[in-house]
């Protein structure tokens, strides 16, 4: 699989889920009204640079705090292709993937990406592009592939338990 | 092959032969725990899974606490979702007035015991490490999968064993313990990770604490915070729960990720400043803050162990003239042993306001809100930029007695100090 973005990038380390979607929007479950308060604690002009190509460049430990979902459903609502970070938050990391969107590590990557850079990924190969340089990174273990390549754990639970429900 | 805790409990929970860290495996839960915020996204994905009925409803519980009572239409719409989809899948409801904050609930409801997994779709699911279990937050998308079946995936977590030495000091409490973690390995340092807590200094606090201390192991960013089950927590569950369990601990020969040790003789009070739970300095630095708003409540500190600390700084005194101050029982059951206590009189006595249990402004939903320039103190877990009102306010966290004393002189001092200067 793979995937580009055109990097927008958040400089900054242990960007908490408070300010990426604040509490008081927790009780929105529409998407779309998701994404008008997606990094509104943040940097709400953040959000002027999100296309449907963005590849979303993060420091050190991003997303920790809340298990609140809202935070990558809106970023999956305005386009952002996949993450590519210092490190990431657990729980978070875990919502991305769940929702199929891609997330990878790789500091080096991160310090070689400017706003604009284009981003190359390739996660079954484990190979990431930043304008010209290459890095290599992790493939992506077959579970986590099969899961972003159904779109998200719904779908590819959906299909699993098609599978097995016995047909009558 | 030896295993730690963490290890254990995963391992009899799993159909793997044995797990490593890193191993990716099927989880099973005991219990899945859902709430007003992750639990109708979670609803909805369930039902694109195609799945329409629960798992196992005698294993699913229903806590609506983050913004109950509801703060405005939207959130009474979430909450009539919740009690509509509990009553039509037949699983444990805990409504408005029958319950509090969902993990002091469940703890008190005796839907916790040691060696279980608790899948919770909120990031304190981790406070169930106190008593030795797997509880562990997840998305909605996650609780989703787990109703649906009952199992999660997970990476199989290291350990970072955190030996507390020594005897805590007066005005020390599980408040300071998970910061002073926190203050050692950094809030990513926990990150695919458990912690594990154990020591002289672990196995004499009482369960309130061990609450607090499990509570916050989030804030380090770890999966749960494991106290190995003991005596005490044995006999916090008797009479409390009918669920079979059994003491497990990590083998002495185990492979630890790491091991930090923090002596209680020499730990002082310690406060988070804003705007990080890693933000931390010993009380004596963060003294002279001039205090808006005192907040003591939520699912660490909220306890009744928390509310008599917060009445034997407030009996005969008053809550500062430019300060004022909420305190938030954390469960129906703590709010009304808090009453028989005559500890209400004391809160309304000294000028305090006193709320129904509720997630509340911990989490920035309502019930005390912050202006602009304003800067309060919260027994809570998390002082993020704005979390508790507008982004240009502050919050310090830090112990119940610290933050009874701060309303009580309208900025951070010593309680030890105020006791003594004062009498009461």
């Amino acid at each position: 699989m793979k995937l580009e973005g055109r990097a927008v990038v958040i400089a900054r380390d242990n960007v908490d889920t408070d300010v990426l979607y604040p509490g008081p929007y927790l009780n929105v479950t529409d998407v779309e009204t998701m994404k008008r308060y997606l990094f509104e604690g943040l940097d709400p002009s953040l959000r002027d640079q999100l296309g449907g190509d963005t590849a979303l460049v993060v420091g050190e430990n991003f997303g920790p705090g809340s298990s609140r979902e809202h935070v990558p459903q809106a970023m999956k609502a305005w386009g952002i292709q996949f993450l590519v970070g210092r490190s990431f938050a657990r729980i978070f990391s875990r919502n991305c993937l769940n929702l199929g969107l891609p997330i990878v590590t790789c500091p080096e990557a991160v310090d070689a990406a400017t706003p604009g850079s284009i981003i190359r990924f390739d996660l079954v190969e484990g190979r990431l592009e930043v304008d010209e340089t290459v890095f290599e990174v992790p493939a992506f273990p077959p579970f986590m592939r099969e899961l972003i390549a159904a779109g998200g754990l719904v779908e590819s639970l959906r299909r699993r338990l098609d599978a097995t429900t016995p047909v009558v | 092959m030896p295993h730690t805790l963490a290890e254990k409990i995963l391992l009899s929970h799993c159909d793997a032969d044995d797990v490593a860290p890193g191993d990716l495996v099927m989880v099973r839960c005991d219990v899945v725990l859902t709430n007003d915020i992750s639990g109708p996204m979670a609803f909805r994905a369930m039902k694109k899974m195609g799945v329409e009925k629960v798992f196992d409803p005698a294993k699913v519980v229903v806590v609506p606490d983050h913004f109950i009572p509801a703060k405005d239409a939207r959130s009474a719409e979430l909450q009539k979702l919740l009690a509509e989809w509990a009553a039509a899948q037949g699983v444990a409801y805990y409504g408005q007035g029958r319950g509090g904050i969902e993990h002091t609930v469940l703890v008190e409801e005796g839907w916790v015991v040691p060696g279980s997994v608790i899948a919770g779709g909120d990031s304190h699911t981790c406070t169930y490490g106190a008593l030795g279990a797997f509880g562990t937050g997840l998305g909605s998308t996650d609780i989703a999968a787990c109703l649906a079946t009952g199992e999660f995936w997970q990476a199989v977590p290291g350990t970072i064993q955190v030996d507390f030495s020594g005897e805590k000091r007066p005005f020390v409490t599980g408040k300071d313990l998970s910061l002073g973690v926190i203050a050692e390995i950094g809030v990513g340092g926990g990150t695919n990770m458990v912690l594990e807590f154990v020591g002289p200094g672990a196995e004499a606090l009482t369960i309130d604490e061990r609450l607090a201390v499990a509570n916050m192991a989030v804030e380090a960013g770890s999966e749960t915070g494991l106290f190995p089950a003991d005596e005490r927590v044995s006999e916090y569950l008797d009479g409390r729960t009918d669920r079979p369990w059994q003491a497990e601990r990590s083998d002495p020969d185990a492979e630890l990720a790491q091991r930090v040790s923090i002596d209680l003789d020499t730990l002082p009070p310690l406060v988070a400043l804003p705007h990080s739970p890693g933000n931390i300095v010993p009380l004596d630095e963060a003294r002279g803050l001039a205090i808006d708003q005192v907040y003591v409540g939520n699912c660490s500190n909220g306890t009744i162990t928390d509310l008599r600390q917060t009445a034997e700084i407030l009996r005969g005194r008053s809550v500062h003239p430019r300060c004022r101050m909420i305190v938030v029982p954390a469960s129906q059951r703590v709010y009304r042993q808090a009453l028989t206590e005559g500890l209400l009189d004391v809160f309304i006595e000294a000028g305090a306001m006193v709320s129904t249990p509720t997630c509340g402004a911990c989490v920035g939903g309502g019930n005390g809100i912050l202006a602009g320039g304003e800067r309060a103190i919260a027994t809570t877990n998390r002082n993020f930029r704005g979390r508790m009102g507008s982004p240009e306010s502050e919050v310090c966290l830090a112990n119940a007695w610290v933050a009874a004393a701060a309303a009580v002189a309208g900025e951070i001092v010593d309680p030890a100090e105020l006791l003594e200067g004062v009498p009461a």
